[in-house]
């Protein structure tokens, strides 16, 4: 097992910067990124589109890898993308040919496929479908559900596999505002639970607040970075009616905002 | 890591590129849901389509409307085929060399009343004849599925061997697949695996380009889902490959069916020997017009149920993937 200073630094990302090769030549998306990230914490990245939150993500998941700097976890670079870094994409991503079971089921065999047998697999992937209360819909397939629904299959399917890091990209942007906000509410109960270890990209505000024990606020692109931090000390649990009026939630709430509008304003201008 | 990564054409620039919304030629389509949707609270989701399929169930459609609907169904087909055959009768009622409905109705009781008699190699029912022409197109087909489909999808898989290949597909392609028939029969010294050969050349093009298609398109979504797992490589194949390419596989089988059972008639009436094609160019020169158009129809019908049985069978596949 790990020692406290692996908690402390629970992922570590030293120094990365991103470029892509385009067709008009060299685009930098990221550079001197530094952020350590302890065990257990929530953290958001929030920041103008374009900004290269989902970039940071993915490179944090190992679907790409950084030009320049290292990305730890644990100690271990991240050398691709792995199950111990589960990622719930932004458009839910199910196999629509499969049933949302099988889907969950899929991951939870590769994880745990090797060590355990049929009967406690499929208990596993019950027990997480369970967990974001879609029993019913478990033996439907994607295009038949809503949704909300769909994106907590991804979420049951990313915590089935029970990571190291929970990697959301933007996981309730293309929801209405109440099913956002009820989906918000089970993921911060899932989090309390399981103690698990998230980073979220998201451009809402409520939400990074809400959520976050840290938000990664990052500057415009090209050749984004991480402008501040801000560290949330709202006690857990939270719930949000309470916190409408709470003064500290109020001035986190403008911190960002003021982040976003004031400080990272200009260069929205500037390209319009 | 996924072997996946291997083919190295992710695509830096868009790491994790949205899914391409494209339906396959000819149109079943593997489309990841749109984003926004109607959503109920979730607690009363399961409520809320009980109740909602209550009316549905109530307003059950009296039957004289349905009648009203199946007959709007048949009736203009119905009316077609009338209007066909009246033509037809109109323009051979003077006589001529082209019997009239009623004279191929006739010849066509007669023929059908013993579909599988043989009288030696050159003179046998027209089931055998239907059933010879099925064979061929049968084993030339299936040959050209087991080539084109792997071929089609390491075509997908490598753009360096698509970029080889696809030059020589498409210089091939237009060629009809008839001009391989001599080339066939060089080969193969006999007419009879000429004929499936020919079968084979014309099936095999709309097979590879297919499926290759398809697996160029399966969303990126989809393939980093597999990279996140770590899904080893045959899972990849048989769990997100194969179905994701499914409808374009079929579609390439369909298209492929329709012009080997048009591209056999011709090639049987060169090569002879029994088969449906043989049979009308034997009856041209036996003279006995009322079969050649008798054949016409049974051409027709069996294209039509060969393609209709192949659109049955993609629903029935891609239903799940819809």
């Amino acid at each position: 097992m790990s020692g406290a200073h692996n908690m402390e630094k629970f992922v570590q990302i030293q120094s990365v910067g991103q470029t892509f090769d385009t067709k008009k030549g060299k685009f930098v998306a990221l550079r001197d990124i530094d952020l350590t990230i302890k065990q257990g914490e929530f953290v958001a990245l929030i920041g103008h589109s374009g900004c290269g939150k989902s970039t940071l993500l993915n490179l944090i998941a190992g679907l790409t890898l950084p030009t320049t700097g290292v990305l730890l976890l644990e100690d271990r670079e991240i050398a691709g993308p792995g199950p111990e870094r589960a990622v719930v994409f932004q458009n839910h991503s199910l196999l629509p040919w499969m049933t949302c079971f099988e889907n969950v089921y899929l991951a939870v065999e590769r994880v745990f496929g090797a060590k355990e047998g049929k009967a406690r697999l499929k208990e596993r992937t019950a027990a997480a479908i369970n967990l974001v209360g879609l029993d019913h819909a478990s033996s439907k397939y994607p295009h038949e559900i809503s949704g909300g629904m769909k994106q907590r299959v991804g979420i049951a399917r990313a915590l089935s596999m029970q990571p190291k890091v929970l990697l959301m990209d933007e996981p309730f942007g293309a929801l209405d505002a109440l099913t956002r906000a009820k989906l918000q509410d089970e993921l911060m109960k899932i989090c309390d639970v399981s103690k698990a270890t998230a980073v979220m990209v998201t451009h809402d505000v409520d939400e990074a607040v809400l959520l976050s024990d840290r938000i990664v606020m990052m500057t415009n692109g090209p050749a984004a970075t991480i402008g501040e931090i801000l560290e949330v000390k709202l006690p857990r649990p939270r719930h949000r009616l309470t916190l409408a009026h709470d003064p500290a939630y109020i001035d986190y709430r403008a911190a960002v905002l003021e982040f976003l509008y004031e400080k990272q304003a200009h260069v929205e201008k500037m390209a319009a | 890591m996924s072997a996946l990564t291997m083919s190295g054409d992710f695509g830096l620039e868009k790491p994790v590129d949205r899914a391409r919304q494209e339906a396959p030629l000819g149109g079943s389509s593997i489309t990841s849901q749109p984003v926004v949707e109607a959503v109920a609270e979730p607690v009363k989701e399961k409520k809320m389509e009980k109740t909602a399929s209550l009316p549905v169930a109530e307003t059950g459609t009296p039957i004289g409307e349905r009648l009203g609907a199946l007959g709007r169904a048949i009736l203009p087909p119905l009316l077609g085929m009338v209007v066909l055959i009246g033509i037809w009768y109109i323009a051979t009622m003077k006589g001529g060399s082209i019997p009239g409905p009623l004279q191929t109705w006739d010849a066509a009781s007669v023929l059908f009343a013993d579909p599988f008699y043989r009288n030696g190699p050159n003179d046998q029912g027209i089931g055998w004849n239907i059933l010879s022409s099925l064979q061929r197109v049968g084993i030339g087909f299936g040959f050209a599925a087991l080539v084109g489909i792997p071929l089609g999808f390491i075509l997908g898989r490598s753009p360096f061997l698509s970029a080889m290949i696809n030059p020589i597909i498409s210089l091939l392609r237009p060629v009809s697949p008839l001009a391989w028939l001599p080339i066939g029969l060089l080969v193969f010294k006999r007419a009879d695996p000429a004929a499936t050969y020919t079968i084979f050349i014309c099936s095999i093009w709309p097979m590879i380009m297919n499926t290759a298609q398809g697996v160029q398109r399966v969303p990126q979504d989809y393939l980093n889902v597999a990279r996140v797992l770590a899904l080893s490589e045959w899972k990849v194949v048989t769990k997100i490959l194969l179905p994701a390419v499914l409808p374009y596989i079929l579609t390439g089988i369909r298209l492929s069916i329709g012009t080997a059972w048009l591209v056999i008639v011709a090639a049987e009436m060169l090569t002879g020997g029994v088969g449906i094609g043989f049979w009308v160019w034997d009856e041209w020169n036996n003279l006995k017009v009322e079969h050649i158009i008798i054949a016409i129809f049974v051409i027709g019908i069996v294209g039509l149920v060969l393609e209709q049985s192949l659109i049955l069978l993609a629903r029935k596949l891609t239903k799940e993937s819809s």
